[in-house]
């Protein structure tokens, strides 16, 4: 074998080795999976954190994201895929760190979906928000769940900036309880707007799996 | 020594029988099967189309495919010859140029007249603008498609313009669907009920649809609409009118709540953007 043809072979070998590694850095390359906890009520337990950046070891540090969160020993996890089981309630605790984006669609202001038809906003039993100062939408359109998520306000004295956020900083508190269907991968998303920096705030963390959508692996 | 084999009339003689049965075959067994099926004057309307449409390219494919093959069998090279031979040159045949011209034009004008009497009777189901040019006749309930990433809403202007997240419709009547979007190009495609009509943003695309039986039909988007699209769809009912009203009413009350959030009723939206989007 000639030199020429040896050149020709090893480059060769080393474009497929390389495009195999992409391919396969790409495959295995998604957001991680936190698996909800038993709750004393029954069901199971998911906590939930939106915040206006994600934290600054990220590869996107300024993007919009949810996180998994225990408040109790700050363990804040970047994982938009949660294992919740087959026909169970799952009670949400979500922390709402982020300003108000105001909706597009005025109509997902309402909440549906949810185990009574309403949701607590800080405590408070509530069904529908100002459009204009809604901040998330924590929906999954297969269950017809919607929940939208208060904006804190924009003259709040203690803002969160990234993640990850505590308790005594400026926040909404919303729960809420749900009940997941047959087995199988459900989609959740926001339906705000929310990237900034992005035409019409359609870009970015909105359009990629890991922040502002991920899914349900109902098992 | 000239090979007189009427190689021409085999070949046009097999195609006719042939093109006959075939013809017959997929006219009436395999286009009525076919989809969208008949659950709407349109989607009726669509299935005859691609019956006209099946029954008139078949002898044209058969023509093709069965000249290719009588080529490949009758003049193929035989074991032991050890020449290659061709037959005489053609040098123009005004009698076979005629025919040609005559059939393909024929053809293609059938088509074209056909295709735009079947657009012009009932649109279609296609979506027509906001000016439609074909409007079947009788009283029409008004629905709005509303498309954002990524769900369909629905809002009724008939009922007060509630808004719903799931779609209903009334057995044998007549749907105006205005199909909109409040952010990027979508489609609204219920291949069951014979409508497809695109979601632009700031435009109101009407399509319209004549209902039959109640029956359960999907709704999907069917234009690349982001990370999601694939994930955009969900079902939707055409019902007994009684039921329809019942459902309608349920809406009303159960949509009470955020009723007074909504805009009013417009054939398109212009939502106030950018607080957050560069």
């Amino acid at each position: 074998m000639n030199k020429r043809a040896l050149a020709v072979l090893v480059c060769t070998a080393v474009s497929f080795v390389l495009v195999g590694l992409y391919i396969g850095l790409y495959l295995t390359a998604h957001p991680g999976t936190a698996i909800a906890s038993a709750s004393p009520e029954g069901g199971v337990q998911l906590n939930l954190a939106t915040v206006p950046a994600a934290a600054l070891n990220d590869p996107h540090p300024t993007w919009v994201s949810y996180y998994v969160v225990n408040t109790h020993d700050q363990d804040w996890q970047h994982k938009t895929t949660w294992v919740v089981p087959a026909h169970t309630l799952v009670h949400v605790t979500l922390y709402q760190y982020d300003g108000a984006s105001g909706l597009r669609n005025p109509f997902l202001s309402q909440v549906t979906g949810t185990v009574g038809g309403t949701f607590d906003l800080n405590g408070k039993t509530t069904k529908t928000i100002n459009p204009n100062a809604t901040s998330h939408v924590f929906a999954i359109p297969a269950y017809g769940l919607t929940v939208p998520l208060l904006g804190v306000s924009a003259t709040a004295k203690n803002p969160c900036s990234n993640a990850p956020c505590t308790l005594s900083q400026d926040h909404e508190t919303i729960t809420f309880t749900f009940r997941t269907g047959a087995k199988g991968l459900v989609r959740w998303q926001c339906f705000v707007p929310c990237a900034a920096g992005y035409i019409q705030g359609f870009g970015g963390p909105m359009q990629t799996v890991g922040y502002m959508d991920g899914f349900l692996k109902v098992v | 020594m000239q090979d007189t084999t009427p190689y021409f009339r085999r070949l046009v003689l097999i195609w006719l029988v042939s093109s006959v049965v075939l013809t017959a075959l997929v006219v009436f067994v395999l286009a009525p099967g076919l989809p969208p099926g008949n659950a709407t004057v349109q989607s009726s309307a669509a299935v005859v189309d691609n019956t006209v449409l099946f029954g008139i390219s078949t002898p044209i494919a058969l023509a093709v495919l069965l000249c290719l093959g009588y080529c490949l069998v009758v003049f193929r090279e035989r074991p032991g010859s050890d020449t290659t031979l061709e037959g005489p040159a053609v040098r123009g045949n005004s009698s076979i140029q005629l025919w040609w011209l005559v059939i393909t034009t024929t053809t293609v004008l059938f088509l074209a007249v056909f295709g735009s009497i079947e657009l012009l009777k009932d649109g279609a189901g296609g979506g027509q603008g906001p000016n439609p040019l074909s409007v079947p006749a009788g009283h029409a309930i008004q629905v709005q498609v509303i498309a954002q990433q990524w769900e369909f809403t629905y809002r009724y202007p008939g009922y007060g313009g509630v808004e719903t997240n799931s779609l209903e419709i009334p057995a044998n009547s007549l749907i105006e669907f205005h199909v909109t979007s409040l952010d990027v190009i979508h489609s609204f495609w219920a291949y069951q009920l014979g409508v497809k009509a695109d979601a632009n943003p700031g435009e109101d695309n009407i399509a319209y649809v004549n209902t039959k039986a109640p029956l359960n039909f999907e709704v999907h988007c069917a234009e690349l609409c982001g990370v999601y699209h694939g994930y955009m769809y969900n079902s939707g009912k055409v019902v007994p009118k009684a039921e329809f009203a019942s459902w309608i009413a349920q809406q009303q009350k159960t949509f009470a709540p955020v009723s007074g959030n909504l805009p009013k009723y417009s054939r398109s939206y212009f939502p106030a953007p950018d607080r957050r989007g560069g």
